[in-house]
């Protein structure tokens, strides 16, 4: 039995080293923890993000990084919900714990967060929904939102299009659109689909589709891959976002066709969101997607602000819409009209990159 | 939890059952040594949130369902066989009781019966194909898997919340732990709480670890698992025990299903998954062989709450990326799959000098 005390003390062993390992490395952010308690001129942010999907969704997670430094006062929790809400739930329960100052939630969906809300509620820690909305019975469980008004953005994008439509004289009929859709449920995809379906349905345009493709890359190429398969006369592409849009494009490409502007001469027209990165803009100047409805990812100084509010005693504003641009590389609209609102759009040339 | 690793007494005077109740008992006491050790740790180095008890029962809470799929888990590989279709049924449970529950006004008992019956039909089918068909079980549940995440976007695409007035009050109840709580940041006393799933999870432990190791069937699955040959010849109905085991797995996902569905209050597709990979994980780090034969409930258990303790250490430290959680988890399995292939090796020489 010898050969049992040996294994049970090299088991021990490992685990020392394992213990010993973590305590180390994560030795001085305790040691700050610690001080902060004592001196409490830290304020605590669990922020828990949905996921890292999109290179939108990494833009805003790297916005809410940079702000919450220890520089800016402040200690940063940040949990990744990896795309289910039992992770976001259980972080959200995880953050109560530990007695942080403010949550930072960015929800997967919208509805199904009454319980744990009110757990916060009920543990004095102000909640702050970013981007995506919360569905929940009492809106005084959180204590404001950021976040984009999609519609708005499906709406700018479809007006676009129309615009461009009745400019260029292309009868609505001969519109043939796709609608390649973000994660079912999510916010951005229930704002940007109703904002093409109410476009195409004012403008009698032929929807012909409205598949999910997840907001990745991947699973757009692939849908559009089987889209074009079934139907040979598609000739607009709305993606939910940039990722999507680049799998589009690739699938286009591949199957023989040109991503541009030039409806009437065979070439697909893609139509994005987000707009976030280099590559978007790149693809944007190459003539490949002609138009993006800009999504502003950059929420970490405008939760700060609130916060920095929300310290001093003061109420922030309930819903809190960030300002939002619509990009074409193409000159033929030059201003949209939405509901009365007027927006401008900025057109992007070679010399004028971003 | 020393005074259970007592090795029982080999009833029947079967050598080799001997030798596998007490690698079970080993592997077991390393498991619940490794759950201590990391809680402690975690207590002792991180502090704040792990010394609240509640920090304890919210991981039951959210893994109240991965316990109980995961004790199926453990009897199908006890007998060396697998059912990866376990996340799949959990998914398909939770949509159908959403669907039911709030298109079809129902009532929760009928739905907990829908749970049950899903996650029977799963396990006999997939029994039926394994044990009687003799198909291989990774092949079968993996069909079993594509299905019932197929029948779950079938059932309803769009993820949506249950508003049934008595299933929320039933998913609200909570259970209250005396002497646990702890006093919140506004100073108010909070009792500390287990959900309705947690109670049932615990007994179905309770319960399994009792049939495991005291009844004939239960004693079956490890002979079944060991060596399925000689446990013919000492006249175990081989079959019919491979398909008890998938039958009660699929049952159990059923239940998990349900009590998942309770936890989370929604339907969607993309319940639960990778669920199937936890509970084979829980179970592995629990002391469960892939190979069969050896394996024990309370273990997986512990396996359970390992793996979420891992992942709360894992994000209160602040590593920022989920990816982290996945490479400590890793770091753990290889851990105790070494243990485990050196039990094994021990085991072969002992029994190679016995009979020399």
């Amino acid at each position: 039995m010898c050969w049992k005390k040996a294994l049970a003390i090299a088991v021990i062993f490992i685990l020392c080293i394992f213990q010993a390992g973590c305590s180390g490395g994560f030795h001085d952010r305790n040691e700050s923890a610690g001080q902060e308690g004592a001196a409490n001129d830290y304020i605590v942010v669990g922020f828990s993000q949905l996921g890292a999907e999109s290179d939108w969704r990494n833009e805003n997670t790297e916005s809410m990084k940079s702000s919450f430094t220890e520089e800016n006062g402040y200690t940063l929790i940040f949990e990744d919900g990896q795309q289910k809400q039992a992770n976001q739930i259980r972080a959200i329960r995880m953050f109560i714990q530990q007695e942080v100052d403010y949550i930072v939630l960015a929800p997967v969906m919208e509805t199904g967060w009454d319980t744990v809300l009110q757990e916060a509620k009920d543990a004095g820690i102000p909640v702050i929904i970013v981007d995506r909305k919360v569905d929940v019975s009492d809106e005084g469980l959180f204590t404001c939102w950021v976040g984009s008004d999609f519609e708005l953005e499906g709406k700018k994008a479809a007006e676009w299009l129309n615009q461009y439509a009745t400019e260029k004289g292309i009868e609505s009929g001969d519109i043939h659109v796709v609608n390649i859709q973000g994660t079912k449920g999510s916010s951005a995809q229930i704002g940007r689909t109703k904002g093409l379906a109410d476009a195409a349905r004012a403008n009698g345009w032929d929807l012909m589709a409205e598949v999910i493709g997840d907001f990745t890359r991947a699973k757009g190429k692939e849908v559009v891959e089987s889209l074009l398969k079934q139907y040979n006369n598609i000739n607009v592409v709305y993606c939910e976002n940039d990722n999507e849009a680049f799998g589009a494009i690739e699938a286009i490409e591949e199957a023989g066709r040109k991503a541009g502007s030039n409806i009437a001469g065979g070439e697909i027209m893609v139509i994005s969101f987000d707009g976030v990165n280099e590559e978007a803009i790149q693809y944007m100047l190459d003539g490949k997607i002609i138009c993006i409805a800009e999504c502003n990812p950059l929420h970490g100084p405008r939760v700060q602000a609130i916060i920095e509010l929300l310290e001093k005693g003061g109420t922030p504003e309930k819903w809190q819409y960030v300002d939002e641009e619509i990009y074409s590389v193409d000159e033929t609209v030059k201003r949209l009209t939405i509901e009365g609102a007027d927006y401008e759009v900025t057109i992007l040339r070679q010399k004028d990159k971003k | 939890m020393a005074s259970s690793n007592k090795t029982p007494k080999a009833s029947g005077g079967l050598g080799s059952k001997m030798k596998n109740i007490t690698d079970t008992n080993l592997l077991l006491t390393i498991t619940v040594v490794v759950f201590f050790a990391m809680y402690i740790g975690a207590m002792v180095f991180q502090g704040k949130g792990f010394l609240k008890p509640q920090t304890f029962f919210n991981i039951l809470n959210a893994q109240a369902a991965l316990i109980i799929t995961a004790c199926g888990m453990s009897l199908v590989m006890i007998t060396g066989s697998i059912d990866i279709s376990v996340g799949g049924v959990v998914a398909l449970v939770s949509m159908c009781c959403a669907v039911y529950l709030d298109f079809h006004n129902g009532n929760v008992f009928m739905a907990v019966l829908i749970s049950l019956l899903i996650g029977l039909a799963f396990g006999a089918v997939q029994g039926f194909l394994v044990a009687y068909l003799d198909i291989q079980p990774f092949i079968v549940s993996l069909a079993g898997m594509f299905f019932a995440r197929g029948m779950t976007t079938i059932v309803n695409t769009n993820p949506f919340n249950v508003q049934n007035e008595a299933f929320v009050a039933l998913k609200e109840t909570r259970v209250i732990v005396p002497g646990f709580g702890s006093v919140n940041k506004l100073g108010k006393y909070v009792n500390a709480y287990v959900e309705i799933g947690v109670i049932v999870a615990i007994l179905i432990v309770i319960l399994l670890f009792f049939v495991l190791r005291w009844t004939k069937l239960g004693r079956g699955f490890y002979a079944v698992g060991g060596n399925s040959q000689s446990a013919l010849m000492l006249g175990i109905n081989v079959k019919r025990t491979k398909f008890f085991a998938h039958l009660i797995c699929g049952l159990l996902a059923g239940i998990g299903g349900f009590v998942y569905f309770m936890h989370v209050g929604s339907g969607s597709a993309s319940h639960a998954s990778g669920m199937e990979m936890n509970a084979i994980a829980s179970s592995i780090i629990g002391g469960t062989m892939l190979t069969g034969g050896v394996g024990n409930i309370i273990g997986t258990f512990f396996g359970v709450l390992s793996l979420s303790t891992i992942q709360n250490i894992v994000s209160s430290a602040g590593l920022d990326d989920a990816w982290w959680t996945g490479i400590t988890i890793a770091a753990m399995l290889c851990l105790f799959l070494v243990i485990q292939s050196v039990v094994m090796a021990r085991k072969k020489r002992a029994l190679r000098s016995n009979l020399e």
